[in-house]
């Protein structure tokens, strides 16, 4: 599967990583290229400079032929603004978006982009662990 | 009506100006507190600090009374998911984006943006129609027809002077408006109009044929 991760930070660095090791074709693209330190050593995709919201960026990273293109940028805005340009111009097949705010997470989902919000998901989970498991 | 900007920059502050002084109601959405503070000094208490991008925040600032909501920070994405959150969440009618990077266009029309306003196409086309020898001066966008008002000169050796209207090939769907001819009074041309040199003439055409309207008026 071809997949293009926007964003190199802990997760979109960790998770390039696992997808490549498992022989996925994987382009990560963030602003700095500082941010690909946190990329394993044996890294075998592409990492690449650029801004994931410019169709240019996007195209030289390959996303004509993308399976998949995960957003994964600190900013939400970054991130919608870059899943509805994959699935809407490009025609991505999956399209996946980290939405911070829960509420933009709703409206988005409900104009079909399938976003995860990681506020809502953690926040449940500690309850869920410090209410609920003993020690 | 009740207007809503996003981004108390210098083109949020002035729009912000103007639109007072038409006697709108408004209220302007600003991140920086320095910056609320400067606008409310300077116009009243028409800004509030906040996101113009969280739900929260556009509830708070009654986007669901909002007549129109204009979103002009100097960052796209900004712009496009405000506009977006107005028009999908809280069914304002009528909503303007300001896109810095005239790539944007293309995403913003198609997720529905009413009015897009690239200032950086903006900039270039004024000063574009300032070098001399530009063929076509744009006048007037009429968006939501993709139509366009604009004046084209016919050059002093012009193959087309001499040729009446109906014997110019025309592009479809292309009007001639106006001729402007030395000190006369304009006039409208009909399809005797005889094109002479210098004429300038004022045209309705589309983003499309504008480049054959130049031709046709023009000569190759």
């Amino acid at each position: 599967m071809k997949v293009i991760i926007m964003g190199c930070g802990r997760v979109g660095g960790r998770l390039a990583g696992l997808l490549a090791t498992e022989g996925h074709d994987v382009t990560i693209l963030d602003l700095n290229d500082y941010s690909f330190r946190r990329l394993p050593p044996d890294f075998g995709g592409t990492a690449l400079v650029g801004n994931g919201t410019d169709e240019d960026t996007l195209k030289k990273a390959g996303i004509e032929q993308a399976d998949a293109f995960i957003a994964l940028t600190q900013g939400d805005n970054r991130n919608i603004m870059a899943c509805q340009i994959a699935k809407h111009i490009f025609n991505v097949p999956r399209v996946l978006c980290r939405t911070y705010d829960p509420l933009r997470r709703d409206l988005f989902g409900s104009l079909g982009i399938e976003s995860f919000s990681p506020t809502t998901i953690f926040s449940d989970m500690i309850k869920e662990k410090l209410l609920k498991e003993k020690p | 009506m009740y207007i809503i900007i996003i981004g108390g920059g210098q083109v949020g502050y002035y729009l912000a100006k103007a639109l007072l002084d038409e006697g709108h109601e408004l209220l302007v959405l600003e991140k920086d507190a320095a910056r609320t503070a400067f606008i409310c000094n300077e116009l009243g208490s028409v800004a509030i600090r906040g996101d113009g991008c969280e739900m929260a925040t556009l509830e708070e600032a009654g986007a669901g009374r909002a007549d129109m909501f204009v979103a002009v920070t100097g960052d796209d994405e900004d712009n496009l998911v405000s506009c977006q959150a107005a028009k999908h969440k809280f069914n304002v009618p009528r909503t303007v984006a300001r896109v810095n990077n005239p790539k944007n266009e293309t995403i913003f029309k198609k997720m529905g943006i009413d009015v897009t306003i690239s200032s950086t196409q903006k900039i270039l086309e004024s000063i574009e129609e300032e070098v001399p020898t530009h063929p076509i001066t744009h006048l007037l966008d009429i968006q939501e027809q993709g139509l366009e008002m604009v004046e084209v000169k016919v050059p002093p050796h012009a193959t087309t002077i001499g040729k009446t209207v109906k014997e110019l090939r025309l592009p479809a769907g292309n009007t001639l408006l106006l001729v402007i001819r030395g000190q006369q009074k304009p006039f409208a041309p009909d399809e005797d109009t005889v094109l002479e040199a210098e004429d300038e003439i004022v045209a309705i055409t589309t983003p499309e044929t504008e480049e054959a309207l130049g031709t046709a008026l023009r000569g190759s």
